[in-house]
């Protein structure tokens, strides 16, 4: 797998830093990190920046992830690119309506870098 | 593991005690890297500067607060980030926040019906512990105590109405 670009939405830079951690230890190598605090600061970053990946937390002052992902049809820059949900609201109806709006993959947190390798490949993988 | 809906009946909330213990002992365990002991005593409370809350409301109202000393906070940041203590200090207020957003939530998730009947506010964190805390309701709390690398830190969660 090529390098990748990666949008990290979420309102806790630390969870931004683990986050990013947690792909470099599944092994994904990447090429460049963009980061957001919520979702209106991920469509301004979307506006310049051109990504293979975005991970987006759900609960984020501002804009949520629910909102952002439903935002991105209509952004050029992300047409096409995948959406994982990284996010505490672990309930079978989060992972619906975050499906739903458009995600590709969801993960709760607390996780391992295992289960990071395991939800995120397959979607980097998918898109390739 | 499951228990019954919130709001049924006769829930005793104190039977949820050892879904909060679990629920932190796994996001100790998988984020920091760390096995919590459950502690027999609280810390003192001149030793509690940090406190972050995460808020309930729907089927469960509370409040859910992680609360331990400055020092104990600044490494829970550091084993987070996997960086020294000190260079993780910037970090603590975030970490703190994060840690009690994943407790709740991974809290909620384990109760049946409440992992969508319920919704967690953004963290808070305040620093100080010169401050006192009064619920406008009936309250029922859960505390547990918890042994992170030889310090003392206490997890409740006040839940409101009965």
């Amino acid at each position: 797998m090529n390098k990748v670009q990666v949008l990290i939405v979420d309102d806790s830079s630390v969870m931004r830093k683990i986050v990013e951690r947690s792909l470099r230890q599944a092994g994904i190598e990447i090429e460049k990190v963009f980061e957001a605090g919520n979702g209106a600061e991920a469509l301004v970053v979307l506006q310049d920046a051109k990504v293979d990946i975005i991970l987006c937390d759900i609960n984020m002052p501002v804009m949520d992830g629910l909102e952002f992902v439903k935002q991105l049809a209509g952004v050029e820059n992300a047409k096409g690119v995948p959406v994982v949900m990284i996010t505490t609201e672990g309930s079978e109806g989060h992972v619906v309506r975050a499906l739903s709006a458009g995600a590709k993959g969801y993960l709760r947190k607390p996780f391992t870098a295992d289960q990071v390798k395991e939800h995120i490949l397959p979607v980097l993988a998918g898109k390739s | 593991m499951s228990l019954s809906t919130p709001n049924s009946s006769g829930v005793d909330h104190q039977s949820w005690h050892p879904v909060l213990v679990l629920s932190t002992q796994e996001v100790f365990e998988t984020m920091l890297g760390s096995k919590l002991e459950v502690a027999s005593e609280p810390p003192p409370d001149d030793a509690l500067d940090v406190t972050g809350m995460v808020g309930l409301a729907g089927l469960l109202c509370g409040v859910l607060t992680v609360r331990c000393s400055m020092r104990a906070a600044g490494r829970m940041a550091s084993k987070m980030l996997g960086i020294d203590a000190d260079k993780a200090s910037p970090e603590m207020w975030d970490a703190m926040g994060e840690i009690c957003n994943m407790v709740a939530g991974n809290f909620k998730n384990k109760i049946s019906g409440l992992g969508d009947g319920c919704m967690l506010s953004v963290p808070t964190v305040i620093t100080g512990g010169d401050y006192s805390c009064r619920s406008m309701g009936d309250s029922t709390t859960l505390q547990s105590n918890f042994l992170f690398e030889e310090e003392r830190f206490i997890v409740a969660l006040q839940i409101h109405g009965q």
